[in-house]
């Protein structure tokens, strides 16, 4: 994943592409102002994109589906994959970027529509989902991310298609089975299928549709008129369309994902072998090489494990203090020359082998042998020492000089469910090995190293005999230029294991992205209060810069709605506790408060607070789908308020009169902070906000600001 | 007169014999041969160092929790004549003549004893009968685990103590609220409950878990209070909506209104552990004034407040930096370790390892120990002069300064070529003329972090600073790489361009400051050779100490190696692992944290139990099906929320940790689980055995189970005292389970 943050080129000169798109609040609408420059994380999805096009295989942290829909729009536009996606600020010449583009920017756009019914759903309030559909409108945060080939407009687009179709389904409850009722549960469940396959933050809506769902079957449950047969009816319902729907559509993703990518590209060492013999191109494709190992060989060892790594080792030591001061033997994800090792007898040296007219002798299940690294020529070792990570096990090191080391660098290699003296074949056979002296496991711990070991994984010698695929290796690559080559067909994957093995490694890349010490990140508590935005392209005063911040006149009305939606709410929810009587409107307005602005507010709970436990590096961006949350909430909020402060004021006409006023200034106010920050997401040129004479002089209301 | 003679003196003591033995059995089992063995077992010489620390009253952080733990631990020694002179460097160390080790760990060897009738209370609480609370006991007393971590040195027996205190003390409390509200043994309880749960929090953050688990169980009574129509509301006012007001009648019976309900619940439950939680700081810092080893991590303020070290250096310096003065700039960040804006003749290398070039001008770095060439002075610009005139022109906020190193005279200098070891950042110099058309960049802005105003004063120690470059609005920061050889393994300092926000990195204070008087560089030279003279005294409030303090507890992080017994939270469950807390050096006696298996296995068929048989009723409950009568039904409920619930809070979030972990942060929990046994017991045999017969046959089932528990406590007492020690077969019969390590020594 590019890292933000990484020096921008600097595009040069302005681009002034743009796409006049009219202004209104019901139909999706949106100023698009396009560059000629990649910007920003344009330059990891774009090329994604463009990897599809050209049906390679890569490797990313997130699921296909936003990349293939990208990739698609691309297609369909005439874009031919051709452009790198080198850097930021790379000019885009003659290729053909605009559908994609404008294909995020209209799933951004529909996010207005799709907040205004759900809130007009929610509130039965016109004025509340004009409020929402303003706010989202001329946020400029929301405007900026929609503007680019991003995941957010995608993973958006799907969590509020979700959420509307998950209150138009409730909102149909009083006649359940009918179309439109299974319509919006379908639909409910494939938009939870969208936003599952775009990000994985995507679960946070399942979470909240799911929570929705177990409240709706326990009111269902507690309602005696409704035999159990019925409520089986129900329950079932739910279970085929919002359980077995998206999870059959996730896989359908997955499944069109590796149909579509069967070419050999920068992701296969990821994955296990009989995974990248699926690809073509791939060295493991239509393999043709020596069957059975024999000493002398040069190979490459994968570690069962899913994602597990080749076995490795480097010139580097282990640092001191832990354990011996020896070469480090890691396991290492991608192919390397360093991953080559080399099978000796125990007692030869490396002159009887090389001499080409000695008889082959093959490595038979049971044999001791001793493992050389082919680049530094040390020996696979292992000895009583703790490993750095995992201190139960011992360590295991690069020992010795061309290739004579001590008694501690024999292994017994063993085959799994294998009688002794068998041959040992490359790829299908699982092999243990097992130490000679301490009787130990090689195996990978799967834990990765500190910045010393170059943050590969941890290998260790276990002494707990347990065969796990963390202790069993097979044979990948094997040259020997005394073995005729054979071709083999390797043990096709079935489909399980293959979408299986994406998601360990997709979670494994996922945990990798650490800050690094000393790195200034963004801190979720930063994003409410919008402390501090992401520069999307353009550092210098001559360059044309965009920025993603939030519009913060709306954002912090958003904050502060929050705030008062928690008094409104906890008031509400006293008075009725006690018993208050209230007449029909006051009744109404509470069920809005509590049902409505509380599934609301749960979503914006569930997509800000799990960040906060999230080890990983995360982004300003983040948390735009708890943004969306709130800005509903806002709209909700302050309609109820109005409302009931308006039904204070009893004369009727007063009353719409300080309503319609307040919604009134709401909005105005709104327009006019986005006609003064609409340069932020629309380009700014010229000297920085710090100077008297930019256009965004006097605007830098907090330093953090970065424009 | 004498009419009280009339009737005879009677006083009628009500003693609970069950509670009585259960107490002397727990401190049987838990003080029994307590100063055996006479060596650092474990943890101890983790803790032991801290109170070796408060015997001598030297100032430590430490960052695995609050300082109350280890205040108790420090009060055993205390109490027991410790005058703190032993060197805690290794598990099995023999303790010498001067360590009083039977009172060190007395304290929590009590605490470890008085959970067994607490333990018993909260099952007579929680209103179950005599018999499972006794059973519930019982447990508590065989459970081996609990009784090695009792027995020494060690801070969770404590925990769990005032963990079931405060458990304990709310359920008192909540059972006395029907009938007597407001009633003196209703706010013993209830300031009872604060006050443990403060005392949890201040043992380790744990506490935590069960202080917000009483907090939301307290919350959810009271929401249940708010819909009970028979008290007031204070005159109606304080909710906003005009609920017919009860007026006068509410002023009569303020004892019960829903206000003061509220208000008394916040003091006790926020209020007073908040000021508790404080107060053990406060005491922590009174106690401890002198420098020590942990000085370095705080800022240069603090250290300036404790007695000795910095403060003898610094006592009576100048307050405001003036152009001309003299000063050491110390980072603020104290990461990877505390280090001085440093700079020395030697050169960048042309070329690094890497094939890049350099300036091939002179390092700057940062230094972690002090030298004479960390001094550096503040120039004017726009004067040559290095000394200070008279009167001293200070330094203020926004100002442009040269910085001139002290014992080279060269210039602190950054221009655009790429720093040694980052190279997205640039590269800082004290700048050479070699006459290469690269000019001297050497004006830096000062900017005052934590200013007041606009226009202050660069003040000493106090000013944290940051030095923006004029000419590329780079910024002075500490990258945190070591860098090679020719640089001595120093510290790298870059000048960082994108500088995003505010980090620490980035900011420096000055620490040693004078003003200087010497115009010749000879001079000057000795000036800064010779130690700094004048005085000042700096104090800091009680609250600037504990908002640093507590930060440093809170950030601060040990490298996270893991540990030869470490474990993750799901080998808890069914005890996959074990910690050796001791092995005699000869013999094959030896101390293992390991429980009892049966008791473990059978908690967790408990809380399975439970779970299963709450939802069944729950769902059908739903369908008006009532199973077991209404207040049954709310017993189970209420003793769920307290075993499951402090269960699930004590052992859940250990998922989400990326600490190291141990099986010992288990027994919390573990403790909640085990009380869970004897609820669903007597709930199977009142609800679920409808017959005498099959009731007879539970009872015997039961019996028989408690006589396994009873032995398998037995079989492992020798690796839970460390007496009798065993021999090699006997060790290899206790290894149950083929994860646990027991230590068999090699003939």
């Amino acid at each position: 994943r590019a890292v933000p943050g990484w020096r921008v080129g600097g595009p040069r000169g302005t681009g002034t592409w743009n796409e006049l798109s009219h202004v209104d609040c019901l139909r999706c609408s949106r100023l698009c102002f396009v560059f000629i420059f990649s910007s920003w994380d344009e330059t990891h999805f774009g090329k994604m994109g463009s990897y599809y096009i050209n049906r390679t295989f890569f490797f990313d942290v997130h699921p296909p589906l936003g990349k293939m829909l990208i990739g698609l729009a691309g297609y369909l536009s005439g874009y031919d994959g051709t452009f790198p996606f080198q850097k930021p600020g790379d000019r885009y010449e003659q290729h053909n970027y605009m559908g994609m583009r404008g294909f995020c920017a209209f799933l951004g756009s529909c996010l207005v529509p799709f907040a205004y019914l759900t809130v007009l759903e929610l509130s039965k309030s016109l004025p509340a989902a004009l409020l929402t559909a303003c706010i989202l409108i001329f946020d400029t945060g929301c405007i900026t991310l929609s503007q680019y080939i991003l995941l957010d407009p995608i993973l958006m687009f799907f969590l509020m298609g979700a959420v509307l179709s998950m209150v138009k389904c409730n909102a149909c409850a009083d006649r359940p089975f009918s179309a439109s009722w299974w319509f919006w549960l379908s639909l409910t469940g494939v938009n939870l299928a969208g936003a599952m396959g775009v990000k994985f933050v995507g679960l946070f809506v399942v979470l909240l549709v799911g929570l929705n769902t177990i409240y709706d079957l326990w009111d269902l449950l507690g309602n005696l008129s409704l035999s159990l047969v019925m409520f089986g009816k129900h329950l079932l319902a739910r279970v085929l369309c919002l359980i077995l729907l998206p999870l059959a559509l996730y896989t359908a993703v997955f499944a069109v994902h590796f149909t579509v990518l069967n070419k050999s590209g920068p992701g296969d060492g990821f994955f296990s072998s009989a995974f990248q013999s699926q690809l073509i191109g791939n060295n493991l494709h239509n393999v043709s090489i020596p069957e059975h190992l024999a000493y002398g060989s040069v190979i490459t060892m994968k570690n069962l494990r899913m994602a597990g790594g080749y076995l490795h080792s480097h010139w580097h030591l282990y640092p001191e203090g832990v354990g011996a001061r020896q070469q480090q033997v890691t396991a290492y994800l991608h192919k390397d020359l360093n991953n080559l090792w080399i099978i000796k007898k125990p007692d030869s040296d490396a002159a009887d082998l090389s001499d080409p007219s000695s008889p082959v002798e093959f490595v038979r299940h049971g044999d001791i042998i001793r493992l050389e690294h082919k680049e530094t020529s040390r020996n696979l070792h292992s000895h009583q020492h703790e490993a750095p990570l995992t201190r139960k096990h011992f360590q295991v090191t690069g020992y010795g000089i061309n290739g004579t080391g001590d008694s501690n660098d024999f292994w017994r290699i063993e085959v799994v469910g294998r009688k002794p003296g068998k041959l040992i074949k490359v790829l299908r056979s699982q092999v243990r090995l097992t130490h000679v002296a301490t009787g130990c496991i090689l195996g990978s711990s799967g834990k990765t190293l500190p910045k010393w070991g170059w943050e590969q994984v941890e290998v260790t010698c276990t002494p707990y005999l347990k065969d796990t695929p963390n202790s069993l290796w097979n044979f990948e690559d094997h040259i020997n230029p005394k073995l005729p080559n054979i071709s083999l067909d390797v043990l096709k994957p079935s489909f399980a294991e293959i979408l299986l093995e994406s998601h360990m490694v997709m979670i494994r890349g996922n945990s990798g992205l650490k800050p690094k010490d000393n790195e200034v990140t963004s801190k979720p508590w930063h994003w409410p209060i919008n402390y501090q935005g992401l520069r999307f392209s353009g550092v210098n005063e001559t360059d044309y810069r965009v920025y993603l911040l939030g519009n913060p006149v709306v954002w912090w009305l958003n904050l502060f709605t929050i705030g008062l939606y928690l008094l409104t709410a906890i008031s509400t929810a006293v008075a009725l506790k006690r018993g208050v009587q209230l007449s029909s409107e006051l009744k109404e307005l509470s069920r809005v408060v509590l049902r409505g602005g509380g599934q609301i507010a749960l979503g914006w709970l569930l997509h800000y607070l799990p960040f906060f436990m999230m080890g990983r590096v995360l982004y300003f961006h983040h948390y735009f789908p708890a943004m969306l949350f709130s800005s509903m909430l806002t709209g909700i909020t302050w309609d109820t308020l109005l409302k009931f402060f308006a039904g204070f004021l009893s004369p009727s006409t007063a009353a719409r009169r300080v309503y319609g006023g307040g919604i009134l200034a709401l909005v105005l106010l709104i327009m006019y902070s986005f006609y003064l920050f609409h340069p932020l997401s629309y380009g700014m040129i010229g000297p920085m906000a710090s100077d008297p004479s930019s256009p965004m002089a006097g605007l830098r209301w907090m330093d953090s600001w970065e424009f | 007169m004498l009419g009280f003679l009339k009737n005879p003196v009677v006083v009628t003591a009500e003693i609970n014999v069950n509670l009585v033995a259960l107490t002397v059995m727990g401190l049987i089992s838990r003080l029994w041969g307590l100063s055996y063995p006479r060596a650092v077992v474990f943890d101890e010489v983790y803790y032991g160092q801290f109170v070796s620390l408060y015997m001598k009253r030297i100032f430590f952080v430490d960052d695995s929790g609050p300082p109350f733990g280890h205040m108790l631990l420090a009060l055993g020694g205390y109490l027991g004549g410790f005058d703190g002179n032993f060197l805690w460097n290794r598990i099995g160390a023999e303790y010498s003549m001067n360590v009083p080790v039977w009172s060190l760990r007395l304290l929590p060897a009590l605490a470890g004893a008085l959970c067994i009738p607490l333990a018993y209370q909260i099952l007579v609480e929680l209103q179950f009968s005599h018999c499972a609370a006794l059973g519930g006991a019982l447990l508590i007393l065989l459970e081996n685990s609990l009784i090695t971590q009792s027995r020494f040195m060690l801070l969770e027996s404590i925990l769990i103590f005032f963990i079931l205190l405060a458990v304990l003390s709310y359920l008192k409390f909540y059972n006395l609220q029907r009938h007597s509200s407001f009633s003196a043994s209703w706010w013993v309880w209830l300031l009872l409950t604060g006050v443990a749960c403060s005392c949890a929090v201040g043992v380790k953050y744990m506490g935590l878990f069960t202080y917000m688990l009483l907090l939301a169980i307290a919350g959810l009574h009271f929401w249940h209070m708010l819909g009970n129509q028979n008290l007031s509301n204070v005159g109606g006012g304080w909710l906003f909506c005009s609920y017919p007001c009860l007026g006068d009648l509410s002023l009569k019976t303020c004892s019960v209104s829903l206000l003061c309900h509220f208000l008394a619940r916040g003091l006790a439950l926020i209020i007073i552990p908040v000021a508790m939680y404080l107060s053990f700081f406060y005491v922590h810092l009174t106690l401890l004034y002198r420098s020590g080893p942990h000085d370095q991590i705080m800022t240069s303020a603090f250290q300036a407040s404790l007695e000795g070290g910095l403060a003898r250096i610094t006592q009576g310096q100048p307050l405001e930096v003036a152009y001309g003065s003299q000063i050491t700039l110390r980072n603020v960040l104290g990461k990877p370790m505390q280090c001085w804006l440093h700079s020395h003749t030697n050169t960048y290398p042309i070329r690094y390892e890497n094939g890049r070039g350099s300036s091939h001008q002179q390092q700057v770095t940062c230094y972690p120990f002090k030298d004479v060439n960390n001094w550096w002075i503040v120039k004017d610009p726009g004067m040559q002069q290095l000394v200070v005139s008279n009167p001293p022109r200070p330094v203020r906020h926004g100002h442009i300064v040269q910085l001139v190193h002290g014992i080279t005279t060269r210039y602190l200098n950054t221009h655009d070529v790429a720093a040694p070891l980052s190279p997205h950042s640039q590269e800082v110099s004290c700048y050479i003329d070699y006459n290469v058309s690269m000019p001297a960049q050497n004006l830096w802005r000062v900017e005052i972090v934590n200013r007041e105003t606009d226009t202050d004063v660069w003040k000493t120690i106090l000013s944290e600073v940051r030095f923006v470059h004029v000419n590329t609005s780079a910024v002075l920061k500490l990258s945190g790489a070591s860098l090679p050889e020719w640089g001595y393994r120093q510290l790298e300092v870059v000048g960082e361009k994108l500088s995003k926000g505010y980090h620490q990195s980035m900011v420096w204070n000055v620490e040693e400051h004078r003003y200087g008087k010497s115009q010749e560089q000879k001079e000057r030279e000795v000036e800064l050779h010779s130690p700094t003279q004048m005085d000042i005294s700096k104090n800091l409030s009680f609250m600037a100490k504990f908002t640093e303090l507590q930060w440093k507890i809170l950030t601060l992080k040990n490298e996270d190696t893991e540990h030869k017994y470490s474990s993750s939270a799901l080998d808890w469950i069914t005890m996959d692992t074990n910690i050796a807390y001791w092995l005699h050096p000869t013999s094959g006696a030896q101390i293992h944290l390991l429980g009892n298996v049966l008791t473990w296995a059978s908690a967790n068929v408990a809380a399975v139990i439970y779970v299963c048989l709450s939802l069944w009723y729950l769902v059908r409950r739903r369908r008006k099906i009532y199973d077991i009568p209404e207040d049954a039904w709310q017993l189970w409920v209420s003793a769920g929320e307290i075993c499951v619930g402090g269960w699930a809070v004590n052992y859940l979030p250990f998922f989400l940790m990326e600490k190291t972990l141990f099986l010992y942060h288990y027994l919390p929990a573990l403790t909640f689980q085990i009380l869970l046994i004897p609820i669903v017991l007597q709930h199977l045999s009142d609800y679920l055995c409808r017959s005498l017969l099959s009731k007879t046959m539970f009872r015997a089932l039961i019996v028989a189970w408690f006589s396994s528990v009873y032995l398998v406590y037995c079989t492992f007492s020798p690796v839970t005292y460390g007496e009798p020690s065993l021999s090699v077969a006997e060790l290899k019969d206790l290894r149950w389970k083929d994860s646990w390590n027991i230590l068999i020594r090699k003939q």
